[in-house]
């Protein structure tokens, strides 16, 4: 296969980006083509159907399913309010009358002769949807959401804690291969995306989520360290919903890794400019990766308007194009590729498989899987 | 044509069969042409699957790999229009076109029941049967408060749901209940818009009004046969039959270019897994042998099995070997898997190149070291997930047993695992780790170690995952179906030989003695030894075992069996390591046997230890 190869995350220094803001179902879009919007402004919402909570009338009156229509006191489609009488039962000659209150409100869905249940529908639950990306509305999308476009300087993580989060950016180490610890952070921190070297410990973790950081971004993590901060072992890379009091990106992956240089230089460059993170990570067909998004102000799109490039224009894996290499023993060397032999070679496992060399920057020259590579790309 | 129904066709015409395979990621192509009165598997096409932008149109990728398998075979299959010619003429186009299909993450189904054990087993049975993903099972005894089963079912987004409860003329109160909330709940089906949430019914057939009653237009109900019509018989085809139409007429309709996909197939398109179950059953029933197979993939594992006529089928939801591989070490402890390991390595490194292999899930092994690590987790992945298999895999439970006096020392309840070891003839694995293994001695080693077969088993691989297009091509031809099974799609590895009995240190296991064509051997085997002797693909020999007392090959405890066998790649494997199997994890004197049976097995060559 020609394409047997990862093809990398995407740092673009400049790139003309664009989120689609949809609702999960249909609703109202506040905004209209062409309005500037701002990262934490709400473009679009609904309501979902209230939650449901079925009441065994039957039983609790002591009656037959088919008798609970005859026995209640309000009817489909009436609104009640927790306390308020629901059913009372004929009782015997008149006496002995059993009867039941609504213990939350809502709306009677309906009520069932068969199985003397009566649904409630509790009231309608808001959903809205914020731009994320401060731009322009490039589409609205009828009752569904919106298409945000801007150019920002786009970074893509390799796995992520938690959803979206909004901050300036602040650094807390000065080079890329610097770990991140908690002594690093303080409390000019609070509500700030703060960006580490190389691998974050667990305390520092612990100790931006006290101080209120709004994300941490850093080359790496331990795993015992991620297993400690979540409170399990995280089984398949689907994440975004965790609720742990920040968001947290590694750029490159576990263990005692440094932030690719490139990475590091160009959120440098980005030092306390208003940013958008998502920690959202789905490593799966239809792959997601968590994302820092940095909308450009408009002096610096002045400075570097040449240097404007479309998203999603693939790299492609030939000789000479910067690679790093994903799998031991060479885990985390960049380098660039050196021959494309076209033939099988037997690696030390055994097994047979495309190769590549890899002149790392060290001067070194060593031969990888194709497989086992990545692209540099931006 | 819009096919729910196979094509009449003459299977005597049919002299080139094309058919695909749309999996989640790569879509896979395979020629089979009638070659001297016989099919043979000739050429192997694949491309990356297209279902996501920047194509989003599944005939993309499926052209793709068909224009690779055309340009390999040196016959043109698709024509200016981009579309698959037929029938054939010369070197040009084929005569049929099949296809199966678990792109866009297959079909995932929610399945609901009154009793977890009784009709929710049965629809879940129906669901997987059938090729899907069963996400979750809701039902009255689920110990969950009627709201948070509410709140489930909004949250979690199936492509249908099958809803059974209550035998026929039995209780109607609990599955209308069960109706009533599915039906508030108003599931939001995965593809959004227009799409109406396909709903089975296949319970109390006397409540069906009921059920309709409980449901408005908001969703697409469909009414089949109750799956358990009785307490003791259950009845699954039509609801298998009902999701496979639901999945082409909806599912499929809405997942990008499915329905050019659907207009050019010759016949339905089926879930890959539920191909893969039609195979395994056809043969088994062809052949008379109970089966099983198993495919362990990225994401999930799925084992199937058919045993005394009846079939079963299980998905691992999260046990894999690269998207599912830290789950895989957070349910089977890392002790245990690296039992499996005769090399030193640090637990704390391992820890994290697991989560770089599930962050990085293509990559593959470069060292010998990532290797036999890689190996050793699939060992556990595929004992964990043939473990769910057995518990899934029982008689009816809730059913009436009459005793008599024979039977007063075995209580066997009912919901015993209809899973039997001892009566498996043959083994078939299948998935990457698997197939690409670098020596095939490591694949059988595997499959021995996490399925522990008994007595005598065939143990096989496929060879390129070829059981899926088989499995629809059983549909509509049987007999090439099969010829291609036994010719092209399995390797046979070989036979195990391996005596139920525990372990008892130092004492004899049992004696044996191979006479053959090219081999006559004698000897005995201590408890813990393992054995192989070469026999080769096309031979056969006579094997004579004589068990010592508490041992039993399956005629009896201490009892002499025979048995006739064909060799393989990796030949005769002697097991007497005793079952069930107790590998202990984390003991240091466990390495000299651990190394030993790598040794033995000839499993890595070059380098035996560091």
């Amino acid at each position: 296969m020609a394409k047997a190869y990862s093809p990398g995350l995407q740092i673009s220094q400049r790139v003309l980006h664009s989120s689609r803001r949809i609702l999960p179902i249909p609703g109202d879009v506040l905004v209209k083509v062409g309005e500037q919007v701002s990262s934490q402004q709400i473009v679009a919402q609904t309501f979902m159907p209230g939650d449901v909570t079925p009441i065994n009338v039957a039983n609790q009156i002591s009656v037959a399913p088919a008798e609970v229509p005859d026995c209640m006191l309000v009817s489909v489609g009436e609104e009640i309010r927790a306390g308020d009488l629901l059913a009372r039962s004929k009782g015997i000659f008149g006496f002995f009358k059993a009867e039941m209150t609504a213990k939350t409100s809502g709306t009677i869905e309906s009520i069932s002769h068969v199985t003397g249940q009566v649904i409630l529908r509790g009231a309608p639950l808001p959903i809205q949807v914020r731009a994320y990306q401060a731009g322009t509305v490039k589409e609205v999308i009828p009752q569904q959401g919106v298409v945000i476009d801007s150019e920002v300087t786009f970074l893509q993580g390799i796995l992520g804690i938690g959803g979206e989060a909004y901050g300036k950016i602040q650094f807390a180490c000065q080079k890329e291969d610097e770990p991140l610890v908690d002594s690093q952070l303080n409390e000019s921190m609070r509500g700030k995306i703060v960006i580490g070297g190389a691998r974050m410990t667990g305390k520092a973790v612990k100790r931006g989520i006290e101080i209120g950081v709004a994300a941490m971004i850093s080359g790496g993590m331990d795993d015992e360290d991620l297993k400690e901060i979540l409170g399990y072992d995280l089984g398949v890379a689907v994440t975004g919903s965790e609720n742990i009091g920040t968001t947290l990106i590694i750029t490159e992956g576990f263990g005692e890794i440094a932030m690719a240089a490139r990475t590091f230089r160009l959120l440098k460059e980005r030092e306390g400019a208003e940013a958008a993170v998502n920690g959202t990570t789905q490593i799966r067909a239809g792959v997601l990766r968590p994302e820092i998004v940095i909308p450009l102000d408009k002096n610096s799109q002045a400075d570097t308007k040449s240097h404007l490039k479309q998203e999603n224009a693939l790299g492609v894996l030939e000789i000479g194009v910067p690679v790093r290499i994903i799998r031991d023993p060479y885990f985390g060397l960049l380098g660039q590729v050196g021959d494309m032999p076209t033939e099988l070679r037997k690696l030390e496992s055994g097994s047979e498989s495309r190769v590549l060399e890899v002149a790392l920057d060290s001067g070194e020259t060593v031969v990888v899987p194709r497989a086992n590579v990545e692209l540099i790309e931006g | 044509m819009n096919s729910t129904t196979v094509k009449q066709l003459d299977p005597d015409q049919l002299n080139v069969i094309l058919a695909t395979d749309c999996g989640s990621t790569t879509t896979k192509a395979i020629l089979i042409e009638k070659i001297n009165g016989e099919y043979r598997q000739t050429y192997r096409g694949e491309a990356p699957t297209t279902v996501e932008e920047p194509a989003a149109d599944v005939t993309v990728g499926v052209v793709n790999a068909v224009t690779e398998v055309g340009e390999l075979a040196g016959r043109k299959l698709i024509d200016e229009n981009g579309e698959i010619i037929r029938p054939a003429k010369g070197n040009t186009g084929c005569d049929i076109y099949i296809s199966t299909s678990s792109a866009g993450g297959g079909l995932q189904m929610m399945v609901a029941g009154v009793v977890r054990e009784m009709s929710a087993a049965s629809a879940k049975r129906a669901a997987l049967g059938a090729g899907a993903i069963v996400m979750d099972t809701i039902c009255s005894n689920d110990k969950r408060l009627p709201h948070e089963q509410i709140q489930r079912i909004r949250e979690l987004r199936p492509d249908m749901i099958l809803l059974a409860g209550g035998t026929d003329g039995g209780t109607q109160k609990h599955v209308v209940e069960l109706a009533e909330l599915i039906a508030p709940a108003k599931p939001q089906p995965r593809f959004g818009g227009t799409y109406k949430m396909p709903i089975i019914y296949a319970g109390n057939q006397e409540a069906t009004e009921f059920v309709e009653a409980a449901f408005d237009d908001d969703v697409k109900l469909s009414t089949v046969a109750n799956v358990r019509p009785i307490l003791e018989r259950e009845n699954l085809a039509p609801a298998r039959d009902a999701i496979h139409d639901l999945f082409l007429e909806h599912v499929m309709a809405h997942a990008p270019g499915y329905n050019k996909l659907i207009s050019w197939a010759d016949a339905p398109i089926m879930p890959t897994p539920g191909a893969v179950g039609n195979i395994l059953q056809t043969i088994a029933e062809q052949e008379g042998i109970n089966a099983l197979g198993v495919d362990i993939g990225g994401a999930t594992t799925d084992v199937f099995s058919v045993f005394d006529g009846t079939f079963n089928r299980t998905v691992s939801a999260n046990l894999g070997m690269s998207y599912s591989i830290s789950n895989v070490c957070a349910s089977a402890t890392l002790p245990m898997i690296l039992r499996w390991v005769h090399l030193d390595m640090d637990p704390r490194e391992l820890q994290n190149h697991i989560k770089n292999k599930m962050i990085r899930p293509t990559t593959i092994p470069q060292s010998r070291e990532a290797l036999v690590f890689e190996q050793a987790v699939a060992r556990e992945a595929l004992r964990l997930a043939y473990i769910q298999h057995k518990e899934f895999a029982t008689t009816l439970k809730g059913v009436q047993q009459q005793r008599t006096v024979g039977d007063t020392f075995s209580q066997n309840t009912s919901g015993q695992s209809i899973v039997d070891n001892m009566k498996l003839n043959l083994l078939v694995g299948s998935g990457g780790v698997l197939s690409h293994a670098p020596n095939m001695n490591q694949t059988a080693a595997m499959l021995i170690d996490a399925f522990e077969p008994e007595g005598m088993t065939v143990l096989a691989k496929d060879s390129i995952f070829m059981m899926p297009h088989l499995g629809v091509l059983a549909q509509v031809h049987p007999q090439a179906a099969l010829q291609v099974f036994e010719r092209d799609c399995l390797i046979y590895l070989g036979t195990c030989f391996a005596p139920r009995g525990l372990y008892r240190s130092g004492k004899t296991c049992f004696k044996y003695h191979i006479s053959g064509n090219s081999l006559n051997q004698s000897g005995e085997l201590l408890c813990g030894e393992m054995k192989r002797i070469p026999l080769g693909f096309e031979e056969w020999a006579k094997v004579i075992v004589e068990p010592k007392r508490g041992y039993d090959f399956g005629a009896g405890a201490g009892k002499r069996k025979e048995f006739k066998v064909r060799g393989g790649t990796v030949g005769l494997i002697l097991d007497a390591r005793g079952r069930p199997l107790m590998v202990p994890a984390g003991e240091n004197n466990h390495l000299a046997e651990l190394t030993s049976w790598v040794q033995e097995l000839d499993l890595f060559p070059e380098n035996h230890s560091k």
